[in-house]
C-alpha cells in the first residue's frame, strides 16, 4: 500500500494505560496550598535554583478545579481544617496529596490544641515529606516518588473509596483514624 | 554609744519614703524599665494622662494569667488578682518606653478599652479576650480573633490543657504512652 | 507638616466656632470619618438575612478574599464590601495559622524557646530568636560577649536582606512581574546557602540562643559574605531598573494604599509602613540596641505613604544592610561566641568525656534547663516588618511563665482597612503585598 512503507520506523506501540500514566505524571499541576514556612521552601522549589519546571510542574494553579496535586505545605490549624477539606473536595479526580513537612504529616513540634495532628486526619495522603522545613531537594524527592507511584499505577486505585483518612494499623485495639479517635498502642501482653 | 541609742529609741521611727507615683499610680523601675501600676478604676485616666505626656503609640497589649504565680513581686498597696493586662507604650518624640500593668480580678474580668485612645489596640484586645477571657468594656468588636468563632474556652489560661495527643516517643518529663497504661 | 494656622472664626447660631487645624484631629475621629473598618461576624456562612446590615440604596456586596488565594502571603482572609469594583469597607480575618506558640512556649525551656519562637516570622526567623534571647538575657542579667553580639548583628542584617528580597519577589509577582519572582529567589538562595553553612539550616535556624549563638562562624566566612555583598549590590540596580523603571509597575503602586502618619501611629504600625509616611522611626537609630550606635547607616523614609514608597524603602534597606554588613565584617572581634557562664551555656561536647562537672551541667541544661530569676521584661528590636517585641514573665523556674511576642505584622494588618478604602479590588492585592504580612507571626 502506498504510504505505509515510508512509515517503517515511526511507530511506537504500547498500552493506552501506559500513555495515560505518562501524560499524568509528566504534567502534574499543583494547587497553591502554602500555609507557613514550608510554603517558602515550596516557592524555592519552584524558583530557578531547584526548578520544579524540569518535571513539568511549574504551573501552580490557583483554582483547585484545575489542579491535580495538593501540596499541603505547613501547619493546619483548627480554623483552616474545613477550608482544607473544601479545597480538596473541589479538586477533580485523579488527585493526589503530598503532605509536606512534619507539621502537615503529624502535627510536627506543635502537639497541642490548635494544630491538626497530621493532615491525613482530613484528607487521604499519598506521600509524606519530612523536614522542618524540608529542603527543596527533599520535596523534589517526594514529588519524584509520587511520579513513580503514578507510573507503576499503585495509586490510581484509591483505598477507601469513601475518601476517609489514612488508616493506621497498629495492633488490634485500634479504631480507624477517620473517626478522629486517639490511637492506643497495643500492650506487649495483649489482654 | 548606748546613751545615744536610748535617746534614739524614744523618738518616732523614720517614716518610709513616699513611693514614686505617676499620675497617681505607683511606679517602679524593673530591669531598667519603668512600670506603672494603676488601679483598675484609675486605669483609663492614667492612660489618657500618659498619652497626653507624649506616648503616641500603643506598642503591645497582652494579658497574663497569674493563677500559678501568686507570689510575684508587686509594689505595696496593689491587690494581686488572677489576671493582669500589660500595656507597653512608646513615645516617638521622647524616645522612651513605659509599661502599665493593671490587675484584673477573676470574678469580674473586665477592663476599659483603649480603643478610643489608640485605635491600634483593637486587635490586641481581641486577642486578650480570645486567649484569656478578659473582656474590654466598650470595645467595638469583641469577638474571637485567633480561634474559630464557636471555640469554647480560653486557651492561654493556666487551667486550659495543652491538648496534647499521646505519641509513642516521650519528651523528658512526660510519662511514656507505650507499655501498660 | 507644620504650618501656621490662623483659626477660622465663624459665627453660627450657636455662637462662634473655631476650626482647629486638621492635624489636631483625634486619630479615632479620623478613622471614624473614613469609615473603613467593616464590623461583621466572621462566621463561615453569611447570608444577608442572618446579619443585621443596614441596606443602603446602592447595593453593595460582601465578598471573601482568601484564605486560600494565589497571592503568596499565607492564609489571610479579607472580607471586602464592594460597590462594583470599588472597595468600601474591609476586615482582615486571621487565625488560620494559629499554632498556640505562646502556650507551647510555657512548656519549653529557655534553651528550647528559640526553636519555637523562630517559626513565628518564618521569613526573618533570626530576629524573633534575637529578641527572645535578648529578653532572657536581660532577666538573667548576663553580659553576652562582644563577638556574639556582632555575629548576631551580622546574621540579622543578612536576614533582613533575604526577607526584603523575598518581598520584592512576591511583590513583583502579585503585580504581574513574574520574572521578578524568579530573580528575587536567585539572591535569596545565596544568602540561604550562607546560613546553611553557618547554622546548618536554610530556614528556622534556632541559632541565636540565650547566652550567645549556637556555633561560631566557619572559617572563610569573610570571603563568603563579601562575595554576597559584591554580587547583590549590582543586581539590585538591575531590579531597580526592572521595576522602578517600568511604567505599569509605577502606575499600579503610586498613590495606591495611602496612609497618613497620624493614622499609622494611631494604629501602631511600625517598620516600612510607618517610614513610608515620612516618620523617621527606626529602632536601630532611635532606641539603639546591641552595637548599632557604632555603625553608620541611614534610615530610609518615604513621602507619600503609598505602596510605591514601601517598595522603594525596602529596596534601599537592602542597600543599607549591605553597607552595614560590610562594616560588621571589618569590625568583627575575636572572642567567645557564647557567654562562659556554666549555668547558662552548655559545655563543648569534647569536655563531656573529660569532666564530670561538664557532664552534669550538660545534663541539667538540656533536660531541666537553666533557671531564670523572677521578673518581667519587654524588649523590642527592628525586624524587616517593624518592631518585634518579646514580653517575658518569669517565675523563677526553668520555663517561661508567660511568653508573648509582639508580632509587627499583627499590628500592621490593622492599617489594611484604611489603605484599602476607595481602591479597586486589583489594588487590594498590591496593598496587601506592600504591607508584607507574615501570617506566622500574625497568628502565632
Amino acid at each position: 500500500m502506498p504510504g505505509l512503507e515510508e512509515l517503517k520506523h515511526n511507530f511506537l506501540t504500547g498500552t493506552l494505560e501506559e500513555l495515560v500514566k505518562w501524560a499524568r505524571r509528566n504534567s502534574v499541576m499543583p494547587a497553591t496550598f502554602g500555609l507557613a514556612c514550608c510554603a517558602i521552601e515550596m516557592m524555592a522549589t519552584g524558583a530557578a535554583n531547584y526548578d520544579i519546571s524540569r518535571f513539568g510542574m511549574e504551573t501552580f494553579r490557583a483554582s483547585p478545579r484545575q489542579a491535580d496535586l495538593m501540596i499541603v505545605a505547613g501547619r493546619v490549624s483548627q480554623k483552616m481544617a474545613p477550608v482544607l477539606r473544601q479545597v480538596y473536595d473541589q479538586m477533580m479526580e485523579p488527585k493526589w496529596v503530598i503532605s509536606m513537612g512534619v507539621c502537615a504529616s503529624s502535627g510536627g513540634m506543635f502537639n497541642n490544641y490548635a494544630i491538626v495532628q497530621g493532615v491525613d486526619q482530613i484528607v487521604p495522603v499519598d506521600i509524606y515529606v519530612p523536614g522542618c522545613p524540608p529542603n527543596p531537594e527533599t520535596l523534589l524527592h517526594g514529588i519524584l516518588a509520587l511520579h513513580n507511584k503514578i507510573k507503576t499505577g499503585e495509586i490510581t486505585q484509591r483505598r477507601n473509596q469513601t475518601g476517609a483518612g489514612a488508616a493506621i494499623h497498629v495492633g488490634d485495639n485500634v479504631t480507624p483514624a477517620g473517626d478522629n479517635v486517639r490511637v492506643r498502642l497495643a500492650t506487649s501482653k495483649s489482654s | 554609744m548606748s546613751d545615744v541609742e536610748t535617746t534614739d529609741e524614744t523618738t518616732a521611727p523614720e517614716a518610709p519614703p513616699e513611693p514614686a507615683r505617676v499620675h497617681g499610680a505607683l511606679v517602679e523601675e524593673r530591669n531598667g524599665q519603668t512600670v506603672v501600676f494603676p488601679e483598675r478604676s484609675a486605669y483609663l485616666d492614667v492612660m489618657k494622662a500618659l498619652k497626653d505626656d507624649g506616648y503616641e503609640m500603643c506598642v503591645d497589649l497582652c494579658g497574663v494569667d497569674h493563677l500559678q504565680n501568686p507570689d510575684r513581686s508587686l509594689p505595696d498597696g496593689i491587690v494581686r488578682e488572677r489576671f493582669e493586662v500589660v500595656v507597653n507604650l512608646l513615645s516617638l518624640s521622647q524616645k522612651r518606653r513605659i509599661r502599665v500593668r493593671v490587675q484584673v480580678p477573676e470574678s469580674d474580668p473586665t477592663v476599659p478599652t483603649l480603643f478610643r485612645l489608640w485605635p491600634g489596640s483593637e486587635a490586641m484586645e481581641r486577642e486578650a479576650w480570645d486567649m484569656l477571657g478578659i473582656a474590654f468594656v466598650d470595645h467595638p468588636d469583641l469577638s474571637r480573633i485567633l480561634m474559630p468563632e464557636d471555640w469554647e474556652g480560653h486557651p492561654l489560661r493556666k487551667d486550659f490543657a495543652q491538648g496534647r495527643v499521646p505519641v509513642q516517643f516521650k519528651a523528658p518529663n512526660q510519662p511514656s504512652t507505650g507499655g501498660a497504661r | 507638616m507644620t504650618q501656621s494656622w490662623t483659626p477660622m472664626e465663624t459665627d453660627t447660631s450657636e455662637g462662634g466656632q473655631e476650626l482647629r487645624p486638621r492635624s489636631d484631629t483625634d486619630p479615632l475621629e479620623l478613622l471614624r470619618e473614613q469609615g473603613a473598618i467593616l464590623r461583621l461576624p466572621e462566621g463561615p456562612a453569611l447570608t444577608p438575612d442572618d446579619v443585621a446590615i443596614e441596606v443602603t440604596e446602592d447595593e453593595t456586596m460582601i465578598i471573601n478574599m482568601g484564605p486560600q488565594h494565589p497571592s503568596t502571603h499565607g492564609v489571610l482572609r479579607v472580607m471586602l464590601e464592594l460597590e462594583g469594583e470599588t472597595v468600601l469597607r474591609s476586615k482582615p480575618v486571621i487565625g488560620y495559622l494559629h499554632t498556640g506558640m505562646e502556650k507551647i512556649g510555657e512548656d519549653l525551656t529557655y534553651l528550647q524557646g528559640p526553636t519555637n519562637v523562630t517559626r513565628m516570622d518564618y521569613l526573618s526567623p533570626l530576629f524573633t530568636e534575637c529578641v527572645f534571647s535578648l529578653a532572657v538575657e536581660k532577666l538573667l542579667e548576663i553580659e553576652v560577649p562582644a563577638r556574639a553580639t556582632w555575629i548576631r548583628m551580622l546574621m540579622c542584617e543578612l536576614n533582613r536582606m533575604s526577607s526584603h528580597l523575598l518581598f520584592m519577589a512576591t511583590n513583583g509577582m502579585d503585580l504581574g512581574a513574574v520574572s521578578m519572582m524568579i530573580y528575587g529567589w536567585r539572591e535569596r538562595e545565596m544568602v540561604l546557602a550562607f546560613f546553611e553553612k553557618v547554622t546548618g539550616l536554610r530556614m528556622n535556624h534556632a541559632y541565636i540562643r540565650p547566652g550567645g549563638v549556637a556555633a561560631d562562624l566557619p572559617p572563610g566566612w569573610r570571603d563568603d559574605v563579601l562575595e554576597l555583598c559584591d554580587l547583590i549590590g549590582p543586581r539590585l540596580d538591575e531590579y531597580d531598573e526592572l521595576l522602578t523603571g517600568q511604567p505599569i509597575f509605577r502606575q499600579r503602586t503610586e498613590g495606591v494604599g495611602v496612609i497618613t502618619p497620624e493614622q499609622a501611629i494611631a494604629l501602631g504600625a511600625t517598620g516600612p509602613i510607618l517610614r513610608s509616611t515620612g516618620t523617621a522611626w527606626d529602632l536601630r537609630k532611635d532606641l539603639p540596641y546591641q552595637y548599632y550606635e557604632q555603625l553608620d547607616f541611614d534610615v530610609i523614609i518615604g513621602q507619600y505613604g503609598d505602596a510605591f514608597d514601601r517598595y522603594a524603602i525596602r529596596l534601599n534597606e537592602i542597600r543599607e544592610s549591605i553597607k552595614l554588613v560590610r562594616q560588621i565584617v571589618e569590625v568583627m572581634p575575636a572572642g567567645d561566641y557564647k557567654v562562659q557562664d556554666k549555668k547558662v551555656t552548655p559545655p563543648p561536647r569534647a569536655r563531656i568525656d573529660e569532666s564530670m562537672e561538664a557532664l552534669i551541667h550538660h545534663f541539667k541544661i538540656f533536660t531541666e534547663g537553666f533557671r531564670v530569676p523572677e521578673g518581667e521584661v519587654y524588649v523590642g528590636i527592628e525586624s524587616p516588618r517593624g518592631e518585634v517585641g518579646c514580653y517575658l514573665v518569669s517565675d523563677g523556674s526553668a520555663k517561661p511563665y508567660r511568653m508573648h511576642i509582639r508580632g509587627p505584622s499583627f499590628v500592621n494588618l490593622q492599617t489594611l482597612p484604611v489603605m484599602l478604602r476607595g481602591g479597586l479590588v486589583a489594588d487590594a492585592v498590591a496593598i496587601i503585598s506592600s504591607v508584607d504580612p507574615v501570617m506566622g507571626e500574625v497568628d502565632r
